[in-house]
C-alpha cells in the first residue's frame, strides 16, 4: 500500500505542507492566547472550546462536501432553526427524544434535498438555490412558531447537550463520529470520490459515466441532515429553540472550510484542513471573549484574522 | 532597408517538448503572410512569443532593425505589434468607439476625464478608413460576427498597429464575410500594414496571402510565394513524412460485427448515417470540421440523442440515454476537448484512470483501494505514461500523457467498442506514434474502434477501412491501404464526382489540415 492512490488519504509533499502550515496557524493562535491570557490553557477552557465548536465542526462538514463539488451552501443556518424548532415542538408535545431527533434530521435531510433538487435537476446555481432556501428556512421558522421560542426539555434530551461520557462532553463525542464517518466517506466510498471528480470536472465526471446529479443531491442532503443534527446539539445545550437560532452560522462554516484549505474551484480539500480550520475559529472565538473584546468589534478582529490565516498558510505552502 | 520584423534563431521548449526550434524569417512591411503547419507544428508558440505572451528561451526579434524584448502583450502593442484572437475580446454592451479606444480614450480638459466628442470623431474617422458602414454609437453586440472582427482591426489600428497577427479569423465566418474581410485586408496591406494571417483552409491563404511560411515539428520548413507553389506543394512541406514510416501498418484482421449504426440521424433528420464496425477493426472517420464526425461519436456515446435511427451492439438494439448506460455496454470514449471533457486536472493520475471503474467494480459504495492501485499502476506501465507516480496531479503532466491518462481511464474497463475522437491532436510526434500502436495492439484484442480524426495522414496510415462525412451525411468509404488522401480529401469536400487521383487544387485547398 506504499503506492498510488492508497496514498491519497495519506498526504503527498504539497498536502503536508498546506497542513503543516495551517497546524503552525493553530498552534501560534494558541500561544498567542496562553501568553496574552493566563485564563486560555486550562483544561476548563480547552473543554468548553471543544465543546463550543461541534456546532460549528458538524456544520462545517457539509458545507465542505458543497463547497468540493464547486458549490456553497448558505442555507445551512436557516435549516438548523426550522429542523431543530421541529424537533423541539415534538418534544414538547411529549415525544421520546429518539423520534424527535429521527424527525429533526429528516427534515434537514428533506430540506437539503429540496435545495439539492434546485441545484442538480433545475442548474440553478448553488448560490441562488441555497439564498432562496435561507430566506425561506428562516420566514417558515418564524411563520410556524410565532416567533415565540420552545424551552424546556427533558433531561435526557438535554443531555445531548451538556452530557459526558466517561468525562468527555457528549457533543465532543457525536463530532468525532461525524468526522470518522466523512473520512470513511471522502476516502473510502465511491460516493466521496465522486464528490471530488465532480468538483474536478463535472462534465468529465458526467463522460465518465459518474451519476452527476445524485452526487450533488447527495451533498445537499448530507449538508441539511448535518445541520439539523448540529441544531440538536445547541437546543438541547440551550435548553430552548428559537426561530432565529443559528443565525449566521453559515458563514462561520464556510469561513472554516476555507481557512482549512477546500478551494472554491472545488475538487481540492482535505478533511483534515476542516477540523484544523473549525479549531481556528473556535480558538479564535474564544480568545476574543477571554480578551474581553467588546462584541461589536469581535467581528473585525475575525475578519482580518481569517484572512491572514489563509494568507499565511498559502505562503506556507 | 530594415524588413519590418525579423526573428532570428527562435527556440521555446516546455517541460517535454520541444515546441519551437531555430526559427528564423523576415516580414516586410505590407505584405500578408499566411503561416501554416499541422497541429503542434508551433504556430501558436511563435505568434504568442511575438505578442508577448511568452518570452523565447532563445534567439532574438528585430523591429525594424531594432533589437527588442517583448516581456508582455503591452510590450508587442507598444511597438505595434497587435493579436486578434480566434475568440474576440470586445464587450458587447459597450459601442463601437468605447471598444476602439478602450483603455486609451482621449483626453478632455480636465486631467481624468474623457474627451467623447473627440473620440466618436476619432473612431468614425477610424472605421472610414477601413471602409466601414457602421455608427460608431452601435453596441458591440448588435453587429455580425466578420463586422466585430473588423472593430478588433480598427481598435488595432487606432493604436498604430503596423504587424497584425490573425489567429484564424474566418473560422466563424460566413463565405461573404470571409470575402469582405479579405477586401479589407487587401486595404490595409495598401496602407503598409503588414498581418500574419493563420488558417487551416488553404483556398483562403492562396486567395489572400502574398507568401506562406510553412512550420512542421517546430521548425522552419520553408517560404513560399503564392504567385508560385500550389496546395499539393504546400501539404507536402507540412506533412514532410510518408505515411509508411510513422503508422503502424494496418493488419486487417477483422472479425464479427461488434457495432452496427442503421440509419441514424444526428441533426437533421434527413440524414442517413449507416455503418458497421467490426472486432478487431480500425474505422476512421475523416471530414472536415463541422461535417458532423464528433456529434456521431456523442450520439454512440449517449451524449448526445438521435433524431431516429439505430444502434445494435452484438445483434442487441441499445437505447443509451447517458454516458454511464454506454460504459456499461462496453463503449468507451476518448473526447475532443481532453481538458474540457476528459481529464480531473486537480485529481490525481491514478484517480483518473480509475474514476470509471470505480463504478463497475465497487462493492456498495466501498472504494477498494489495493485493487484500484493496482489496476492504475498497471496501465501506467502499460501505457508508458510518464508521471513519477499515480498519485502525481494529472495537471503536472504534459499533453501526450495526459491524453494516455484519458486513454487508459477506458481501457480498465477493457471496452468492447474504444470511439476516440482527436486521439492524437495537439501532442507531440512520440507519444503520438505510441497511442497509434496502442490503438493496434487493442484492435488484435478484438476491440472494435472508431477513430476519428482530422489528419489524413494519420486516418490513412492507422484505419483499416475509412468513412468519409459530408454535412452530417456519410459520403464515403475506403479501405485504407486502396486509397490516397487526395481521395479522401475530395469527398470530404463533397467532389465526388471527380474519378482517379490528381492533383486537384481546389480540393486539396479545401481540406483542413
Amino acid at each position: 500500500m506504499t503506492t498510488a492512490i492508497a496514498a491519497q488519504p495519506r498526504l503527498n509533499r504539497r498536502q503536508f505542507f498546506q497542513q503543516f502550515g495551517l497546524l503552525i496557524v493553530f498552534l501560534l493562535l494558541c500561544l498567542a492566547l496562553s501568553l496574552i491570557s493566563d485564563r486560555f490553557l486550562t483544561g476548563d477552557n480547552l473543554k468548553n472550546v471543544l465543546r463550543q465548536s461541534t456546532v460549528n465542526g458538524i456544520i462545517a462538514v457539509g458545507v465542505m462536501f458543497v463547497i468540493l463539488t464547486r458549490g456553497i451552501d448558505l442555507s445551512v443556518g436557516s435549516v438548523l432553526a426550522m429542523s431543530s424548532i421541529v424537533g423541539a415542538d415534538l418534544l414538547q408535545r411529549g415525544w421520546a427524544p429518539v423520534p424527535a431527533v429521527m424527525v429533526c434530521l429528516l427534515v434537514g435531510g428533506v430540506l437539503g434535498l429540496l435545495t439539492g433538487l434546485l441545484v442538480s435537476q433545475l442548474r440553478i446555481p448553488p448560490f441562488i438555490a441555497t439564498l432562496g432556501m435561507m430566506t425561506f428556512g428562516r420566514g417558515l421558522a418564524f411563520s410556524v412558531t410565532g416567533g415565540t421560542p420552545i424551552s424546556s426539555f427533558s433531561d435526557t434530551f438535554r443531555s445531548i447537550g451538556t452530557g459526558e461520557v466517561l468525562g468527555i462532553p457528549t457533543p465532543i463525542i457525536i463530532a468525532i463520529g461525524v468526522f470518522l464517518i466523512a473520512y470513511v466517506l471522502l476516502y473510502h466510498t465511491t460516493l466521496g470520490r465522486f464528490m471530488f471528480a465532480l468538483g474536478s470536472n463535472e462534465r468529465a465526471a458526467f463522460v465518465s459515466g459518474i451519476p452527476t446529479r445524485l452526487v450533488l443531491l447527495s451533498v445537499y442532503i448530507f449538508s441539511g441532515a448535518l445541520s439539523a443534527l448540529a441544531g440538536i446539539i445547541l437546543i438541547a445545550r440551550l435548553n430552548s429553540a428559537q426561530p432565529s437560532i443559528g443565525e449566521g452560522y453559515e458563514l462561520d462554516a464556510i469561513a472554516a472550510v476555507v481557512v482549512g484549505g477546500t478551494t472554491f474551484d472545488g475538487g481540492e480539500g482535505t478533511l483534515l484542513g476542516t477540523l484544523l480550520g473549525v479549531l481556528i475559529i473556535a480558538v479564535l472565538n474564544n480568545g476574543l471573549n477571554l480578551l474581553n473584546v467588546p462584541p461589536e468589534f469581535v467581528g473585525v478582529v475575525k475578519g482580518v484574522v481569517i484572512v491572514v490565516a489563509l494568507l499565511l498558510h498559502r505562503a506556507l505552502r | 532597408m530594415e524588413p519590418l520584423l525579423r526573428i532570428n534563431n527562435l527556440c521555446k521548449s516546455f517541460p517535454g517538448v520541444q515546441a519551437v526550434t531555430d526559427i528564423s524569417f523576415d516580414l516586410e512591411a505590407g505584405e500578408i503572410v499566411a503561416l501554416v503547419g499541422e497541429n503542434g507544428a508551433g504556430k501558436t508558440t511563435l505568434m504568442r512569443m511575438l505578442s508577448g505572451a511568452i518570452t523565447p528561451d532563445s534567439g532574438e526579434i528585430l523591429w525594424t532593425g531594432q533589437p527588442v524584448t517583448l516581456r508582455s502583450p503591452h510590450d508587442a502593442q507598444a511597438i505595434g505589434i497587435r493579436m486578434i484572437h480566434q475568440e474576440l475580446a470586445l464587450l458587447p454592451n459597450l459601442d463601437v468607439a468605447k471598444n476602439i479606444y478602450l483603455g486609451h480614450e482621449p483626453h478632455g480638459a480636465v486631467p481624468g476625464t474623457i474627451n467623447w466628442q473627440a473620440m466618436y470623431r476619432q473612431a468614425a474617422e477610424q472605421l472610414q478608413k477601413l471602409d466601414l458602414d457602421i455608427d460608431p454609437h452601435t453596441p458591440i453586440r448588435n453587429l455580425a460576427l466578420a463586422q466585430q472582427q473588423m472593430i478588433e482591426v480598427a481598435k488595432a489600428l487606432a493604436q498604430n498597429a503596423q504587424l497584425i497577427i490573425m489567429d484564424e479569423p474566418t473560422s466563424s465566418l460566413t463565405e461573404h464575410e470571409v470575402e469582405t474581410l479579405f477586401s479589407n485586408m487587401r486595404g490595409l496591406r495598401e496602407q503598409g500594414v503588414t498581418i500574419i494571417f493563420i488558417s487551416h483552409r488553404l483556398e483562403e491563404i492562396f486567395a489572400v496571402c502574398d507568401r506562406i511560411i510553412v512550420l512542421r515539428d517546430g521548425q522552419f520548413v520553408g517560404s513560399e510565394p503564392t504567385a508560385t507553389t500550389t496546395p499539393s506543394k504546400v501539404i507536402a512541406l507540412m506533412v514532410g513524412r510518408t505515411v509508411d514510416d510513422l503508422f503502424p501498418r494496418p493488419r486487417n484482421i477483422v472479425g464479427e460485427p461488434i457495432l452496427e449504426v442503421q440509419n441514424l440521424a444526428i441533426t437533421d433528420p434527413a440524414q442517413n448515417v449507416s455503418f458497421t464496425l467490426h472486432q478487431g477493426e480500425i474505422l476512421g472517420v475523416a471530414g472536415l470540421v463541422g461535417s458532423g464526425r464528433t456529434p456521431l461519436a456523442e450520439t454512440i456515446f449517449g451524449l448526445r440523442r438521435a433524431l431516429k435511427g439505430r444502434i445494435v451492439m452484438s445483434g442487441k438494439e441499445l437505447n443509451i440515454a447517458n454516458p454511464a448506460q454506454a460504459i456499461e455496454h462496453g463503449i468507451g470514449f476518448v473526447p475532443e476537448d481532453r481538458k474540457g471533457q476528459g481529464l480531473f486536472l486537480s485529481l490525481s493520475v491514478g484517480s483518473n484512470i480509475i474514476v470509471s471503474l470505480m463504478r463497475l467494480w465497487s462493492r456498495y459504495g466501498w472504494v477498494q483501494w489495493p485493487k484500484y492501485n493496482e489496476v492504475s499502476n498497471r496501465f501506467i506501465d502499460r501505457l508508458g505514461i510518464r508521471t513519477p507516480s499515480a498519485a502525481q496531479r494529472v495537471r503536472n503532466l504534459s499533453g501526450g500523457n495526459q491524453q494516455k491518462v484519458v486513454i487508459a481511464k477506458w481501457l480498465t474497463m477493457e471496452p468492447k467498442v474504444l470511439i476516440l475522437d482527436e486521439p492524437t491532436r495537439g501532442i507531440d510526434i512520440g507519444a503520438k506514434a505510441e497511442i497509434h500502436q496502442l490503438m493496434r495492439q487493442l484492435a488484435e484484442r478484438g476491440v472494435g474502434i472508431l477513430m476519428i480524426s482530422s489528419e489524413l495522414p494519420e486516418v490513412l496510415g492507422v484505419s483499416d477501412r475509412i468513412l468519409v462525412m459530408y454535412e452530417g451525411a456519410l459520403v464515403a468509404e475506403y479501405d485504407a491501404r486502396r486509397t490516397t488522401q487526395d481521395q479522401v480529401m475530395r469527398a470530404a469536400t463533397g467532389n465526388l464526382e471527380a474519378k482517379g487521383p490528381r492533383n486537384d487544387s481546389k480540393s486539396t485547398a479545401n481540406f483542413v489540415v
